[in-house]
């Protein structure tokens, strides 16, 4: 692998600290004979905005749990603050919890919700109200103590659980899906909101959710689970571009797939061939990987350029190809136009589909692709990624 | 939906009539005569005079029977609390059984429903009596006291002298309790069983321990199921007539012992009905004060 590009930018996260506020070692959790979570090691730093990402059953949510205290692992130490929490219940812990379904208290008015916590801290009334009232403030929920939880919103009520767990100033605010009960319009909203929110607070926190745009879009670190296994910890940008395994890279994001054959590898290039591609795979790169070995080429759509290829050029040659080390020529079979951008299905010439697609730049393609229409699939030698597993 | 009944009146009809001239003609039609009866006048042996008369009611309210009433409730009244007491961590440990125990123990409170409750008291006689299993293990652990007191030097215990559990209000309440146990636990537990589990995991999360979280929020959400229990314990207890038949002694007898004493021996139809009829309207009055209830907790959410 060149020094070259390895990372991708990552957001300034300034409020990051350099202390492992939540490790977790070699933790295992079986239940019965499934394993819920398989032997993870994970560092998660002070100030952090973290998200446990995965599909349902890969474990995520119990890891979390196990921060609550709501299971023990079977195997392996949870340390808050460097101190195992084995031998503390859920109501000695310094973290709090905003549950998927928010858990908000039906029986209670919103300001005793909030102040819940406080109450069983054995905080004094008039703390109490004041804590609640700046917690109230800090949701956007001022003046709506006095309702009762049946009187607001889905995204009200979420606000409360948040206002309910934050009040209490824990180390760590854990959040399970907090966005899937929401509307798309109000998830988009609460997004921005949770990280300015978390930057404003600077409480670490630790979200899990299925949603990879949600853990895109909020986490300052992702780690993917997959069936118990931590897959691969890392910034959004370097989950997208970078992507460890195969898993990943179709988990995180869209990504067009291709086994093939590393047949060149050194210092500043490499070279795959592809069943399904008529051209081998440049890359302007090394790799890791034993000549000769079974690889997989991972190519996100929107790394693919679509150009015009003349009706008479078939079959083709390489040479006629566009600038770029990498060209197959392909034909338009499937066109979805979704506003802001248009999805295409490109058909190579062995029968594959490769997606890409293209943002609608003016208000009317001036080269008007269509259906049946033959094409030249581009890529740059850059772009990508070449998986070992 | 609403639609739906309207334009298909005569399928309305032939589902709803049955059901419907069933309860008239067997349920209000009696009731209406036993109604009837409570205003009339015994006038010969089988023979009654519809007077209108009130005097029956005059009767019902003596301070002799206000007393069986009020007997009555307060003995219906322990039942319903001991049975919540009892009913209500039995209720709670099934809803958090695992599923496969949860069957089991369901099967295990419903079991007394598919025997008869005549032999299910005789049964509690056999436990009860002086010479019962409840004595029986009490004689034998006191017999073993005793017989340790001599092994270690000091004076023997003396006879053992059995316990008197039968023929007395606390053997009525006993009985009562372990016949209505079953209708405290199941509503109880489906209202347990329904709650949203993270509402509690949020309380403990919030710093509360167990104790808190059941006194705060699992007792406060179980509030209809609460409340239903003790109505379906309550109104059937009141009504008792069986268990302080059998297990009561002569001070020990609820109101429906003595309704059914005016039907039979006393044979004063006019005056059993007025009694009855008290009765009833005490069950209106605790069906509409959980009524009430239900509906302030459904405003609640």
């Amino acid at each position: 692998m060149t020094d070259a590009q390895t990372s991708a930018q990552a957001r300034p996260t300034p409020h990051v600290k350099d202390n492992a506020i939540i490790r977790f070692e070699n933790i295992t959790k079986r239940f019965g004979k499934m394993v819920a979570v398989d032997n993870v090691t994970l560092n998660i730093q002070e100030g952090e905005f973290f998200a446990l990402l995965g599909p349902s059953g890969c474990g995520k949510t119990t890891l979390l749990r196990m921060l609550a205290g709501f299971e023990t692992p079977t195997e392996g130490r949870v340390l808050i603050d460097g101190k195992d929490v084995a031998a503390l219940p859920p109501n000695k812990r310094p973290v709090n919890m905003v549950f998927q379904s928010y858990a908000v208290f039906p029986h209670m008015k919103v300001a005793d919700n909030v102040g819940y916590g406080l109450k069983m801290d054995g905080v004094d009334g008039g703390e109490i109200k004041r804590r609640v009232e700046e917690a109230l403030e800090l949701v956007k929920l001022d003046g709506l103590g006095a309702r009762m939880p049946d009187q607001l919103s889905g995204g009200q009520r979420q606000r409360v659980a948040l206002a309910r767990a934050l009040v209490k100033r824990p180390r760590v605010l854990l959040l399970d899906e907090p966005l899937s009960a929401l509307d798309a319009k109000l998830r988009d909203q609460m997004r921005s909101e949770l990280t300015s929110l978390q930057e404003k607070v600077g409480i670490t926190f630790i979200m899990v959710t299925h949603d990879q745009d949600e853990a895109l879009a909020i986490a300052t670190r992702c780690a993917v689970m997959h069936r118990g296994v931590l897959t691969q910890v890392a910034t959004p940008a370097d989950l997208y571009e970078f992507p460890n395994s195969r898993f990943v890279a179709d988990f995180v994001g869209s990504v067009n797939m291709f086994e093939g054959v590393l047949e060149k590898d050194e210092q500043n290039e490499a070279q795959v061939r592809c069943k399904e591609l008529s051209a081998p795979v440049y890359l302007d790169h090394g790799v890791t990987g034993a000549r000769g070995s079974t690889v997989w080429v991972a190519l996100r759509p929107e790394k693919i350029e679509m150009h015009k290829r003349a009706e008479g050029s078939t079959p083709m040659k390489m040479e006629d190809a566009p600038a770029g080390a990498n060209v197959v020529p392909g034909i338009i079979r499937d066109i979805v136009y979704l506003g802001s951008e248009t999805n295409f299905e490109v058909e190579l010439e062995g029968g594959r589909r490769v997606k890409t697609f293209r943002s609608n730049l003016t208000r009317y393609d001036q080269e008007d692709f269509t259906w049946d229409e033959p094409v030249w699939l581009a890529w740059h030698a850059c772009s990508p990624a070449v998986l070992l597993s | 939906m609403e639609q739906t009944w309207k334009q298909a009146k005569a399928a309305f009809a032939a589902i709803a009539v049955p059901p419907i001239a069933w309860l008239v003609l067997f349920f209000l039609v009696p009731m209406g005569v036993i109604w009837a009866y409570s205003f009339g006048e015994n006038t010969g042996p089988i023979t009654i005079d519809f007077t209108g008369t009130f005097a029956n009611y005059a009767r019902a309210v003596e301070p002799l029977y206000l007393q069986i009433f009020l007997k009555s409730l307060i003995v219906a009244g322990i039942t319903t609390v001991l049975c919540l007491i009892i009913g209500f961590p039995v209720a709670l440990a099934i809803a958090f059984a695992s599923p496969r125990a949860k069957a089991w123990l369901l099967l295990l409170i419903m079991l007394p429903f598919w025997t008869n409750l005549l032999i299910r008291t005789f049964a509690l006689i056999a436990v009860l009596r002086e010479q019962g299993y409840v004595n029986f293990a009490l004689e034998w652990l006191w017999n073993n006291a005793s017989g340790f007191m001599t092994l270690i030097g000091l004076q023997p215990l003396g006879e053992y002298e059995p316990l008197t559990l039968l023929y007395n209000n606390t053997a009525v309440i006993i009985g009562l309790v372990y016949v209505h146990l079953p209708f405290m636990v199941l509503p109880l537990y489906s209202a347990l069983d329904r709650m949203d589990r993270s509402l509690m995991e949020a309380s403990l999360d919030l710093g509360a321990g167990h104790l808190r979280t059941i006194l705060l929020v699992v007792v406060p959400l179980a509030a209809p199921g609460i409340a239903s229990g003790i109505l379906i314990t309550f109104i059937p207890a009141l009504g008792a007539y069986l268990t302080p038949d059998l297990l009561g002694g002569t001070d020990s007898q609820m109101i429906a012992n003595v309704i059914e004493r005016q039907f039979k021996r006393a044979n004063d139809w006019p005056f059993g009905a007025a009694l009855s009829f008290l009765l009833m309207y005490l069950t209106f009055i605790a069906i509409a004060a959980q009524a009430f209830i239900q509906r302030k907790s459904e405003r609640r959410g």
